[in-house]
């Protein structure tokens, strides 16, 4: 990579850190209501994955969707706005943190059920393969999905029809509160994979340059071959979402994975190897903050959603909304 | 006009609607080499490739979410479940994702799904082959649930599910696969989400759909030698309900009977009849009646199993009853 890419993805990766850290705030401070998975500890992992996709390539992914949305081009403002509930958010206020989309970015969501998404990725990778095109589509989910029937069933489907789909297992060692080893007879879960015959590969989630040439090599084998499964080992710092008082790890746990922190990796890395100078860090420190207080600022400014919005969008045919009752 | 059975009837939509538009694609259990399992599909297969008749592991979550995503995708997928008994291994992607992707985004998502699915009773499959719980889904906004009586209908109306821009469950009666009706020749759809008249008379209205809808036509034949002429309204699709033709008819005869094939526990008679209730309380002049089945899981034993569904008999009882 060079530079301005190294640059642009240091600039996804602490603008999804900081949003994060507001949105925890601005939760604490019951300005988003609900449920909030924040992505902190993550951020490499969807950063790296999403800067190897081209244009024509779907992203889909679970609850934990802030940092992939933003990572696929959303604006933090747009974001922002779902989180608080505002008609100008991605969802028109109607999905919130679990379920941001852009269909423009060819991000399709944010999905709240475990492992539901992932038949709901097979069937847009066949769509892609039924009209010749070569894209193919991105599956994050996280190692708790692998538990689930849906996930053999798409899996098991996209080997028999050979559909693009790069599967990417977020191993964050924990599904809510319980860790890996006390959910999942296999704790590796690339191995989940061999059963269904499909290529896998495992990746430090915490190094986004490895992580960033893995999915660019599996986006290759997807696009040329079949489906791929990309196991990626990661963190995330906080909570499975807000409240979670963590009864499950200890301290020290969680600071030896902070020890390795992918933001700090990035930082030493450009620093040492790729001949960035601290003043441009800063510079992009501060262009991040300023992103940051106008997105909150736009979210907090912008109108709730009409009384008519509730009303708006249950059907397409439009006739049938009055009587949805 | 040519009579058709409901089989025939359904078999021509799904090609005419196949040849029409590249878009449409068939998914599901055995409906490809096999020929579908109550051969509604036969011959596709060899005419439209495997392609766009794909034969599916068993595995009805990935089968519906598939063609979720396949619909979300630009395709205009139709599933095929093998029952609608089947549905509730895919429960989760008929009412969380059919039903809620379109309106959860803030209409980013189009869902232009069918889901067509055999239901009912009387084939001696006991308990867990034989539930018509087509209420279940009608419960879901988002989605549109059909269910036709008569072959002219299932054709319409299916041409019409596959042409919609939302979710639809498809319900086809098992045991009307046989039934012959007049299907026009040539192109011709019918409007999802209204009722329709199936039978004229004076003395008391009949609400019914699916399967039911034939039975309450002989039960109305045996209740005009009694000089009862019976108003039947067919409602085609329970959601969305059109009541208007129910409301009208029921302001004339000032008297009505429901009757469905599945319980009645919060079933279709309930919602009719509240709704009449809500909407034309002055006209009432008895008790609205209902008539469903049993209140018990279908049992094997053709004997029970048919004391348990409803009869022409018990049609006929419940009209008298109200008249």
């Amino acid at each position: 990579m060079n530079r301005e890419q190294l640059l642009r993805i240091y600039h996804t990766m602490f603008l999804i850190r900081r949003l994060e850290e507001e949105s925890a705030t601005l939760y604490q401070q019951g300005k988003i209501g609900g449920f909030l998975h924040l992505y902190i500890g993550q951020e490499a992992l969807g950063t790296g994955v999403i800067s190897a996709r081209l244009e024509k390539d779907r992203v889909i992914t679970a609850y934990r969707d802030h940092g992939i949305a933003i990572a696929c081009g959303m604006e933090a403002k747009v974001m922002m706005a779902e989180l608080l509930g505002k008609a100008t958010g991605c969802s028109k206020g109607k999905g919130g943190s679990m379920h941001l989309a852009d269909v423009s970015l060819n991000f399709w969501g944010g999905h709240a059920i475990v492992g539901a998404h992932l038949p709901l990725a097979a069937g847009m990778a066949l769509a892609d393969k039924y009209r010749g095109s070569d894209a193919v589509t991105i599956c994050f989910f996280g190692e708790g999905a692998t538990n689930i029937g849906y996930f053999h069933e798409a899996l098991n489907l996209s080997m028999v029809w050979q559909l693009p789909v790069l599967w990417v297992c977020e191993n964050n060692q924990y599904g809510m509160g319980t860790a890996v080893e006390r959910a999942s007879a296999v704790t590796e879960i690339r191995k989940k994979a061999e059963g269904f015959g499909m290529p896998n590969a495992r990746v430090d989630g915490m190094n986004v340059m490895e992580v960033h040439e893995a999915g660019q090599s599996a986006l290759g084998h997807v696009r040329s071959k079949g489906p791929f499964l990309l196991e990626a080992v990661t963190y995330r710092y906080r909570g499975h979402s807000m409240g979670d008082p963590e009864r499950y790890r200890q301290r020290e746990e969680v600071e030896r994975w902070q020890r390795e922190d992918p933001i700090g990796l990035l930082r030493r890395h450009l620093l040492e190897n790729a001949q960035i100078q601290p003043a441009e860090l800063e510079t992009e420190d501060s262009r991040v903050e300023v992103e940051v207080r106008e997105a909150i600022q736009f979210a907090e400014a912008s109108p709730e959603p009409e009384a008519e919005a509730l009303f708006a969008d249950v059907y397409a045919e439009d006739a049938l909304v009055a009587e949805v009752r | 006009m040519p009579l058709l059975t409901m089989r025939e009837a359904i078999s021509q939509a799904l090609w005419e609607e196949m040849e029409r538009d590249e878009r449409v694609f068939i998914l599901g259990e055995e409906v490809g080499v096999w020929g579908g399992t109550y051969a509604v599909t036969k011959g596709f297969y060899d005419h439209f490739g495997p392609e766009r008749v794909r034969d599916t592991p068993i595995a009805e979550a990935v089968i519906v979410g598939a063609a979720n995503g396949a619909a979300m995708a630009g395709l205009k997928p139709v599933a095929e479940l093998m029952t609608i008994n089947f549905a509730f291994l895919a429960m989760d992607q008929i009412v969380n994702h059919s039903a809620k992707l379109r309106s959860m985004f803030g209409g980013q998502f189009t869902v232009p799904v069918v889901i067509r699915a055999v239901g009912g009773g009387g084939r001696q499959l006991g308990a867990t082959h034989s539930q018509t719980p087509d209420v279940v889904f009608a419960h879901f906004p988002g989605l549109k649930v059909v269910a036709p009586g008569t072959p002219h209908d299932a054709k319409g109306l299916l041409k019409a599910a596959i042409r919609s821009e939302d979710p639809v469950i498809f319900v086809e009666h098992a045991t009307l696969y046989h039934t012959r009706g007049e299907v026009p020749e040539g192109e011709f759809l019918e409007s999802i989400g209204t009722s329709k008249v199936q039978r004229r008379g004076r003395d008391v209205t009949l609400v019914t759909y699916s399967k039911m809808l034939q039975l309450s036509m002989q039960a109305a034949e045996v209740l005009a030698q009694e000089h009862i002429e019976v108003e039947i309204v067919d409602l085609r699709t329970l959601r969305p309900l059109d009541m208007a033709p129910v409301i009208d008819s029921f302001k004339r005869t000032n008297r009505a009977v429901i009757v469905e094939e599945g319980w009645r526990s919060f079933g279709v008679g309930a919602e009719v009849a509240s709704r009449i209730y809500e909407e034309a309380f002055d006209y009432v002049d008895a008790p609205i009646q209902r008539v469903g089945q049993k209140e018990v899981p279908l049992p094997y034993n053709r004997t029970l199993e048919q004391l348990a569904l409803p009869q022409v008999e018990d049609i006929v009882r419940a009209v008298r009853e109200v008249c």
